[in-house]
């Protein structure tokens, strides 16, 4: 390769860079955690849509209380599990802003699930970024209701019991069922080819709400590294071998005004 | 504009969309519900929002989300469904967005009764959910009252950027009489610098904005502090400029009877009946139960002689008249629970035998 004198720099070829709808600074997210994955995808996404002036966040409260403060465009931090309900709010006022929630298990499955499925089932022009990491992070790694049978968490010691909590809750499977929702779909952060697959539904997801078809959501299975014990590589294992077998990655509900873009996925 | 019978569920529903209430989410309990339902006609018939929300936990962050776009926004409910709200008002609060609630009070506690009561008295007073904060609490006692503070409602909050409470009582939401809505408000389409609208509506020039946030977070405690204290700043000038209360034969009052709303209204009759024979009362009539004009009640009581507070409830306001009052005067109360209005009788039978000990304290004191 020949080297390029300083003054003929500008011909080097921009391949990778900070997208637009993400603020230059650092998270709070601990090391290996796919929380930051998303976020980049999403940004990547608003970018490529040219969606950026118009977005509007609603953040949950959970490891991603302070969304706001890393993506640059107008936000507001809900309470939690009330985010489709904040949502609403900002959407019904604001009918040709594209307003999204991002949100966790805990905040969007337990506490917060008669808003998420009667947001949904309304079909509000919204969409719903979720994300499945099994537990609840913030608060130091507690069972959600999407953790797993037998899996050990500060508030199931022996391990998850079905006896006494049930089985884990599969939101992309039941929100498929409600008739205001047109997209539905899980995915998951593990590796790069899944993560690409991930950034497909999420654009697909923004899009179902640009052309106002209704409520789209995007479960992203998504690790805690922190919480479950592990390092950051043995956690994206346990998403890959653990958590899809029990959440199946696929597309729960496609309208059909969406099909076309399958052949993306 | 003439005078029509109205009933005080839909005369509040039809000044608050006159006021320019932009949107309304909202969810049915009893003695409230004919306001929702008469928003759920006029609002849609105006292009605006009209949402029945799926529970009042919902209807209230609702009320969130549309606050922090900065349109004009309500909601209403009854005793048990304010409780349920609690947690959004303190967001609200803690964002410092503006926001009008409607609470036509119930008999509780628990499911309680669907009568009228003042029983929320503490709940929107004092503690309208976690942290320290207080809404601007209007009492009014009578529809043609409730009209014209629900158009102050939406004034005040925007203009303190707070949340404002209409709080009235089964009797007023229910009842029938004849009053005067306010005219059409042009609509003010301009949303606040602070909204969430999106970056775009907010150009200037074709330069981009700074993006605006609506949170109630200050991790630091230094932060949390200094936001506090911005926020009791604010109250303080809310107590300074807004306290709001009615007299009648005040001057030469020896005993005060206080109320507010219905038991206000019963009382004005029976401070009227009093006077007929002779008895030196008046009536003090708090209009804004927060700020609570104790000022004026600390200064009534340097010579009055006694006071009754009347409420439909335990006794709650009766606390913040005793410490107005302090050891000046004593302070007697009457209350009516399970939704059952005071009966005027009740209230200058009492009137009569303070009136009658303390003449002979009078007496005791000459001699
Ligand atoms: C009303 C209320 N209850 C409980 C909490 C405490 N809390 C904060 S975050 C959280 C769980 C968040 O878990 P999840 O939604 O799964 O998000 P994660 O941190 O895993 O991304 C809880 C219980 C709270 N802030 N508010
Ligand atoms: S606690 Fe878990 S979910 Fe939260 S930032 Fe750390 S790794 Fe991510
Ligand atoms: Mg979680």
């Amino acid at each position: 390769m020949v080297m390029l004198a300083p003054n003929q720099q500008q011909t080097e070829k921009l391949i990778y860079e900070r997208p637009h709808s993400l603020e230059e600074v650092y998270t709070h997210y601990c090391p290996g955690c796919t929380h930051g994955i998303a976020h980049r995808l999403i940004a990547e996404v608003i970018d490529e849509l040219d969606i950026q002036e118009r977005t509007i966040l609603v953040a949950p409260v959970g490891c991603a209380v302070f969304a706001y403060n890393y993506f640059a465009f107008d936000s507001a931090e809900a309470a939690h599990g009330r985010a489709p309900a904040m949502a609403t709010g900002i959407k019904r006022v604001n009918p040709d802003s594209i307003v999204f929630t991002y949100q966790g298990d805990g905040d969007l499955a337990s506490i917060g699930i008669a808003e998420a499925i009667h947001a949904a089932s309304r079909g509000e022009q919204l969409t719903v970024i979720f994300i499945n990491n099994a537990i609840y992070g913030m608060t130091g790694g507690q069972m959600a209701p999407t953790s797993l049978l037998g899996q050990v968490t500060t508030s199931s010691p022996t391990g998850r019991d079905a006896q006494a909590t049930g089985q884990p809750m599969r939101i992309a499977e039941m929100m498929a069922g409600l008739p205001g929702v047109v997209y539905s779909v899980r995915r998951s952060l593990h590796d790069a080819r899944h993560v690409i697959q991930a950034k497909q539904a999420i654009k697909t997801a923004f899009e179902a709400q640009m052309q106002g078809l209704g409520f789209s959501i995007v479960e992203l299975l998504s690790s805690c590294p922190t919480n479950w014990g592990m390092s950051p590589a043995d956690a994206v294992h346990w998403v890959r071998d653990e958590m899809i077998p029990v959440y199946p990655l696929g597309d729960y509900k496609v309208a059909e005004a969406l099909q076309n873009k399958r052949g993306r996925n | 504009m003439a005078k029509e019978l109205l009933k005080g569920n839909v005369a509040i529903a039809e000044a608050a969309v006159r006021a320019g209430c932009e949107a309304y989410f909202g969810y049915p309990i009893t003695p409230q519900t004919e306001l929702l339902e008469h928003m759920s006609k006029r609002m849609p018939e105006l292009g605006r929002v009209f949402l029945q929300a799926e529970s009042e936990v919902a209807a209230v962050n609702m009320v969130y989300g549309a606050a922090s776009a900065g349109v004009r926004v309500m909601t209403s409910s009854s005793s048990p469904g304010i409780s349920l709200m609690q947690e959004g008002f303190s967001y609200i609060a803690g964002s410092e967005v503006p926001a009008v609630v409607v609470d036509v009070m119930r008999g509780g506690p628990g499911l309680g009764n669907i009568q009228p009561s003042q029983a929320d008295y503490n709940q929107v007073v004092k503690q309208a959910g976690h942290g320290d904060f207080h809404p601007i609490v209007l009492a009014p006692s009578t529809i043609q009252e409730s009209i014209d503070m629900m158009v102050l409602s939406f004034d005040l909050a925007e203009k303190y950027r707070t949340l404002v409470f209409m709080v009235l009582d089964g009797a007023i939401g229910q009842m029938m009489e004849p009053a005067e809505l306010p005219p059409m408000r042009e609509m003010n389409e301009k949303r606040p610098s602070w909204a969430l609208t999106g970056q775009s509506k907010r150009r200037l020039n074709g330069r981009l904005p700074d993006k605006n946030v609506v949170t109630s977070i200050h991790l630091g405690g230094d932060e949390l502090n200094a936001f506090n204290e911005k926020l009791q700043a604010k109250l303080a000038q809310i107590t300074a400029n807004e306290v709001r209360y009615e007299e009648s034969y005040i001057e030469d009052a020896e005993i005060i009877v206080v109320a507010f709303g219905t038991a206000g209204r019963v009382a004005g009759t029976a401070v009227k009946n009093l006077r007929q024979a002779n008895v030196p009362v008046g009536l003090f009539r708090p209009i804004t139960l927060w700020p609570f004009p104790e000022k004026r009640l600390a200064h009534l009581a340097e010579r009055a002689k006694a006071f009754l507070v009347v409420e439909m409830n335990a006794g709650q306001m009766l606390h913040d008249v005793r410490e107005a009052v302090g050891c000046q005067a004593p302070v007697e109360f009457l209350g009516r629970m399970g939704g059952l209005l005071p009966f005027t009788n009740d209230i200058e039978k009492e009137v009569q035998t303070i009136w009658r000990r303390s003449e002979v304290l009078a007496l005791h004191q000459q001699n």
